[in-house]
């Protein structure tokens, strides 16, 4: 009577994984985003409202009170300088949340246009990537150690030194997505219909650089800051008077083997700073690319 | 392989050219006036010009360059403002210590982040791949100088188990100078392990997917000898590509560990300099890490090509 058969169950394997909808379901259903994200947030709340969270001035100068130990006054201990080590942890969330967006941001914009101009036009291909070739076999922190030496300390300064360390990375990839994207036969069909360069490039080519865009953004956030903190380590980052991460262990320095601490607050902070832009990077990679999902 | 060995040497020329007129070129790229800035705030017009003079901003960029290079070409790197020596012979001095610590970190990093990486592949999806795959994140995230800190206050100063400071020479014997660079190289090697382990993973899941390994599993070979020996080796080229690219990692992170362990080679030379405002100097090192960065390539490079025999171009 009923002459279609019945369809086999679909093996395991093949069952669609449990998808989640919304905003809250996205994040169920990554846990790596969720987490990294909690995390960041976490942070800008502390970078934005440091001012209201029990701090004093990070740069008020307190001879009296120098090298004090953790306490229920000084939560973090006092410096070598008697200035709050918790309030300037606070307010250097701001410095090594400021560089990290900014290089990022910067090296995306001025890495996709050279990127897109080398992928599409070939004459300027082969001068544009040597060059970058020649800029990435400088050591990323040395090109920004020089260029430090070379300019005053300011935050600007450091974020164009970083700034100019990361383009050679994203151009290159910008470029090869370029490449590969041309050989595409919707593109070819694109042009056949009489799309104009412009266009092509806007509607086309550049929607799809952005996802590995994205992905790279944020590995180049995280490193960023943490370029920031050596820079500002060794004495060539941002002027010693403002509060950053790297500042303050730069002052920790000589007292490390007696108040460990002043070390260890910080350090922790950039830390998980890092690791929650870092996640949120795995997890978009993995979003965004589904040939490296998680079971791959 | 020998023409492509060559053409690959040749290819290597322009981009030293190329970074070494970048290097170059910072000094009238940099925003500002470089003079002004080098001789400090409280310096006379007079002062500002003489480093002026000195580093030849006051002629024409070309004519500056086409000297200075070709002193480079001679091996001849300036002369630093500090002290009045001759760079390439302080970089000569110091370039023990940092050589044996960065030598010893690629040991010690590689033979530790590859058995991982493998390790991650073939638990893929279990707990130990998790947990190989947490610490990597982590080993990314945390500063060198966070972790050669830590390292040297809970293993040195709490259970003096390893001198907390300072560089013993190679010459002085094998047992204080290894003593020495263990914890410098561990703190130093940590991203490094993270970054050969994760790209080891990967290349190893692709490469485990495919039918020859299939293949080796059922004509009855052991687990071992299919990771290593089958897979492994067809996963190299990835791994070792990283493990080039990698150097740069442990040059920019040689220079902090060598401040937070007070060994005096390259990197704390480094540091003095950027103190003492002493371009040349720094200008000489990153030319000198810069080429030793492209060379460890190269030599990557025609490594394949002798290594795998599928790579003819």
């Amino acid at each position: 009577m009923n002459s279609f058969a019945a369809a086999p169950a679909l093996p395991d394997l093949l069952k669609p994984r449990r998808q989640r909808k919304g905003l809250w379901g996205f994040l169920l259903n990554n846990p790596t985003i969720a987490f990294g994200a909690g995390l960041l947030l976490v942070m800008l709340f502390i970078a934005i409202a440091a001012p209201w969270l029990g701090t004093v001035d990070p740069t008020e100068l307190a001879p009296r009170k120098r090298n004090l130990e953790p306490s229920a006054m000084y939560w973090f201990g006092t410096d070598a300088f008697g200035r709050d080590i918790y309030s300037r942890v606070l307010y250097g969330a701001r410095v090594s949340l400021i560089i990290g967006f900014s290089v990022a941001l910067l090296a995306s914009v001025i890495g996709l246009s050279i990127g897109l101009v080398s992928g599409t036009f070939r004459r300027s291909d082969a001068i544009i990537m040597r060059i970058m070739d020649g800029l990435m076999s400088i050591p990323p922190i040395l090109l920004a150690i020089a260029l430090m030496a070379l300019t005053r300390a300011s935050i600007e300064n450091v974020v164009i030194a970083i700034t100019i360390a990361e383009i050679p990375r994203v151009s290159r990839l910008v470029r090869g997505v370029v490449l590969s994207l041309r050989e595409q036969a919707y593109v070819d069909a694109a042009i056949s219909c009489g799309c104009r360069m412009p266009m092509l490039i806007w509607r086309h080519i550049l929607p799809n650089t952005l996802a590995p865009l994205t992905v790279q953004a944020t590995y180049i956030c995280a490193s960023a800051m943490i370029t920031e903190s050596i820079l500002s380590f060794i004495g060539a980052g941002v002027p010693p008077i403002i509060p950053s991460w790297g500042n303050i262990m730069a002052d920790g320095r000589t007292l490390f083997q007696i108040k460990p601490y002043i070390i260890f607050f910080p350090a922790v902070f950039l830390s998980l700073t890092v690791l929650a832009v870092n996640l949120m990077g795995d997890g978009f990679r993995d979003v965004l690319d589904p040939r490296k999902s998680k079971t791959s | 392989m020998f023409s492509y060995i060559f053409r690959r040497v040749l290819a290597t020329i322009p981009v030293m050219v190329i970074v070494a007129l970048f290097v170059f070129s910072l000094l009238y790229i940099a925003p500002g006036d470089p003079a002004a800035v080098i001789a400090g705030d409280q310096a006379s017009p007079e002062d500002v010009a003489k480093i002026r003079a000195n580093l030849g901003l006051d002629r024409p960029f070309l004519v500056r360059f086409s000297e200075w290079f070709f002193n480079l070409l001679q091996g001849d790197l300036g002369t630093s403002m500090f002290t009045g020596i001759p760079v390439s012979e302080l970089i000569g001095q110091r370039i023990e210590p940092t050589l044996s610590l960065m030598v010893l970190t690629l040991i010690f990093a590689v033979t530790v982040a590859v058995p991982i990486g493998v390790l991650a592949a073939w638990k893929a999806g279990t707990w130990i791949d998790r947990c190989i795959m947490a610490i990597s994140v982590i080993g990314f995230s945390v500063p060198v100088f966070v972790v050669g800190y830590l390292m040297s206050f809970f293993l040195s100063l709490e259970l003096d188990w390893f001198p907390v400071q300072g560089y013993v020479s190679f010459k002085k014997g094998f047992g204080p100078w290894f003593e020495h660079l263990v914890l410098p190289s561990i703190a130093l090697g940590f991203v490094y392990i993270a970054l050969i382990a994760r790209i080891t993973r990967a290349t190893m899941l692709e490469v485990l997917s495919q039918d020859y390994i299939r293949t080796a599993k059922a004509k009855g070979m052991g687990q071992l000898g299919i990771l290593f020996l089958h897979a492994l080796k067809n996963a190299a080229v990835p791994v070792v590509t990283v493990i080039g690219i990698g150097i740069a990692l442990l040059i920019g992170g040689a220079v902090v560990t060598e401040s937070v362990f007070a060994i005096p080679g390259l990197g704390r030379l480094t540091i003095d300099s950027i103190v003492r405002r002493d371009y040349p100097m720094i200008q000489g090192l990153v030319v000198v890490f810069s080429f030793v960065y492209v060379l460890v390539n190269l030599c990557v490079d025609v490594i394949y090509t002798i290594v795998d025999p599928r790579i003819r171009y």
